[in-house]
């Protein structure tokens, strides 16, 4: 069943993704006098997976808490790790970004550097699940420290959005000054709905290794014990 | 009459593995209760999860018809574990009045100079604990364990590495608290000792209850008895 | 009344034992001066050097403070300390309070040692910005102090725990670090304090929602 969950969901990632391209390479070269504006197709829904990652991961630490269920905790670890490669895609890919636009490979722009914190946030919650080798207090500590994380997210966000920004205004509609113009939006929402896909798939392989991990360590204190 | 200690159903994983599976016994007021059972058999876990240390993955511990994490329940309980747990940058009088302190005794000094003189640390009062001998860094711990009179004790191999006067005073003071009706559990390798003292015997294998009774004139002589009788080949 | 009191309690024995140690001070203190030292060479005292006053000052403490929060949990260790507090009827709330007390009186302690120092060597005059530089150090210190003390509890058990604390907590102190920093320089260039009213917000919001956080949390990290 979960199979063929993940297949069906392989599927649609990848006629997504093909139908996208095709599209994608349709559009013109320019808009707005912004070349190679093209990477954006992978860079917002990139930090919007990203996004998604984190706030699922916070939502299962809080489940985990409340039922000491550990598969809410292989769920969010798994997440948070998927996450944070899709974290890193946008940074690299608004990185690429910035040396064509404006020259540099990095600015302290606010959006960049808050994603470059946020990344380094995760990192520790990586590090912190490696540092613990007993499942369940791993599973309690890094729980806590996912619900911090997110909490820790957006103050970062808001306070280095008032500390500087140099960011092109938002592309996305829903937020004031942005916008890119008609028919050039709609590849960037499938796109996300395939990266989610592909965040789902990946985190659900994650999730089987962490429970497979879970019970070779029972295994192993059972044959110490005995 | 409410149990002194009710265990219903306690499982303990760690991770997948089941440290302690379906827990039940129970443990009538002044009653010496000897905890045993091979290393790694679950009696620390259990004992931690009685003193409150550590929450049950399910069932309940009772303490006198109270949950284990109630304040109330915390009060009645005194711990003495595998460590001293008293602060070696404190002296032997400034470690019980904090420990009385936060139990909410009302005359937390007093009665850390009382429990002093009983552990024979009356005269080093106010020497730091980190310039004690080992055995009067135990009797400080004992005083930290007995100082709010608890009405249950419980001991995680209390006699293991004690000196002679350590144990003397051990002896003498879980002596008084099973004459005052006190109810003690306590888990133990020196099975001889535990046996004198106790009225009861809860024996764990590999985190189940293997035998919970009374103790039996068997086990004060032979010590193998209780392994044979109960134990899984 | 009683929660009062326990808090009280617990922070003065971890305030009575660093007494008598001085070791986190010690060496807090001490690396906080060399850090201010340090900084005079890495920014030539050119024109324009005011701009960097308010993060130097931040950065000495934060790196100075994380000796400090390392300790906390850290002195629990010895002698399996903490299962004699978590067992006590003192709620693992209280227990975290009252270490976070002990840590923010040890940290102000520490900056105000620092600070000494930093007006000496930056030529910086102090006279009359004090009780706004003193508003801002309660607030942002309190801030380092929860997120420090919290991360201290949940680093306890591990190996690494000195090498882990600050990866864990500097990220997520950038909103209060970058607050006191604005908040700081600005007042050492006479900005109006009305222009930063909004970091000051930061810092109040910062440290209510993760004093929260940690007050409900606790728990859970505190008792397996």
């Amino acid at each position: 069943m979960r199979q063929n969950i993940l297949f069906l969901m392989a599927a649609v990632f990848t006629g997504i993704l093909v139908w996208n391209m095709n599209t994608v390479y349709g559009l013109p070269q320019q808009v707005q006098n912004v070349g190679a504006y093209k990477i954006i197709y992978l860079h917002v829904p990139a930090a919007f997976t990203a996004f998604t990652g984190f706030f699922a991961a916070m939502v299962a630490s809080l489940i985990y808490l409340g039922t000491s269920k550990l598969k809410y905790d292989a769920f969010a670890g798994g997440v948070t790790e998927v996450a944070l490669v899709f974290a890193t895609a946008n940074l690299l890919s608004g990185m690429i970004w910035a040396r064509y636009a404006w020259g540099i490979w990095w600015t302290w722009d606010a959006r960049l550097t808050s994603m470059l914190v946020c990344v380094l946030m995760y990192y520790g919650y990586v590090m912190l699940r490696q540092a613990i080798t007993e499942p369940t207090q791993r599973a309690r500590l890094s729980a806590v420290m996912s619900i911090f994380g997110m909490a820790g997210v957006a103050f970062v966000y808001q306070s280095i959005a008032w500390y500087r920004t140099q960011h092109p205004s938002p592309v996305l509609g829903f937020r004031e000054g942005g916008g890119m113009g008609p028919g050039l939006e709609a590849p960037m929402y499938w796109n996300f709905l395939a990266m989610l896909c592909l965040a789902v798939i990946l985190a659900s392989v994650r999730m089987r290794q962490a429970q497979f991990a879970t019970e070779i360590d029972s295994l192993r204190r059972m044959a110490h014990n005995h | 009459m409410t149990p002194a200690l009710l265990v219903e159903g306690v499982y303990k994983y760690f991770g997948d593995f089941p440290a302690l599976r379906n827990v039940s016994f129970q443990v009538a007021p002044g009653s010496v209760v000897a905890l045993l059972g091979r290393n790694g058999a679950g009696k620390t876990t259990l004992l931690r999860i009685l003193a409150g240390l550590s929450n049950p993955s399910e069932g309940s511990v009772k303490v006198h018809g109270v949950a284990a994490r109630n304040a109330e329940t915390r009060r009645k309980i005194g711990v003495l574990g595998h460590s001293i747990s008293v602060y070696d940058e404190l002296s032997a009088h400034e470690n019980l009045t904090m420990f009385g302190t936060l139990y909410g005794l009302p005359d937390a000094s007093k009665r850390a100079d009382a429990m002093l003189e009983r552990v024979g640390l009356g005269r080093v009062r106010d020497g730091l604990a980190r310039e004690f001998s080992r055995g009067m860094r135990q009797r400080l711990a004992i005083g930290r364990a007995f100082l709010h009179e608890p009405e249950l004790l419980l001991l995680d191999e209390p006699f293991t590495s004690l000196d002679d006067k350590a144990i003397a005073v051990l002896q003498g003071m879980l002596q008084e608290m099973r004459d005052r009706g006190r109810t003690i559990v306590m888990s133990t390798h020196q099975i001889r000792e535990a046996m004198e003292l106790s009225t009861h015997v809860t024996f764990i294998q590999r985190g189940q209850v293997a035998y919970d009774g009374e103790r039996q004139s068997e086990m004060l002589h032979d010590t193998g008895w209780l392994y044979r009788t109960y134990g899984e080949q | 009344m009683m929660y009062l009191r326990q808090i009280l309690t617990i922070a003065g024995k971890d305030l009575r034992s660093e007494i008598r140690t001085k070791e986190a001070l010690n060496s807090s203190v001490a690396f906080s001066v060399v850090i201010l030292i340090l900084f005079s060479f890495a920014f030539d005292q050119a024109e324009g050097f005011e701009a960097f006053l308010g993060g130097l000052l931040w950065l000495a403490y934060s790196f100075a403070g994380a000796l400090v929060l390392n300790r906390s949990f850290a002195r629990e260790l010895q002698n399996d300390c903490l299962d004699a507090l978590i067992s006590s009827p003192a709620p693992p709330s209280a227990v975290f309070l009252g270490k976070a007390l002990a840590n923010y009186g040890l940290l102000l302690v520490v900056e105000l040692l620092s600070l000494g120092v930093f007006a000496v060597l930056y030529d910086v005059r102090l006279s009359g910005k004090l009780p706004l530089l003193l508003l801002v150090s309660l607030l942002a210190t309190w801030g380092m102090t929860v997120i420090g003390t919290t991360f201290s509890a949940l680093t306890v058990n591990l190996t690494m725990r000195e090498l882990m604390l600050p990866v864990l907590i500097y990220p997520l102190l950038i909103p209060v670090l970058m607050s006191a920093m604005v908040l700081t320089t600005g007042m050492l260039t006479d900005v109006p304090i009305a222009t930063n009213m909004v970091w000051l917000r930061v810092l109040v919001a910062f440290d209510i929602v993760f004093t929260g956080l940690a007050v409900v949390f606790i728990d859970d990290v505190l008792v397996g």
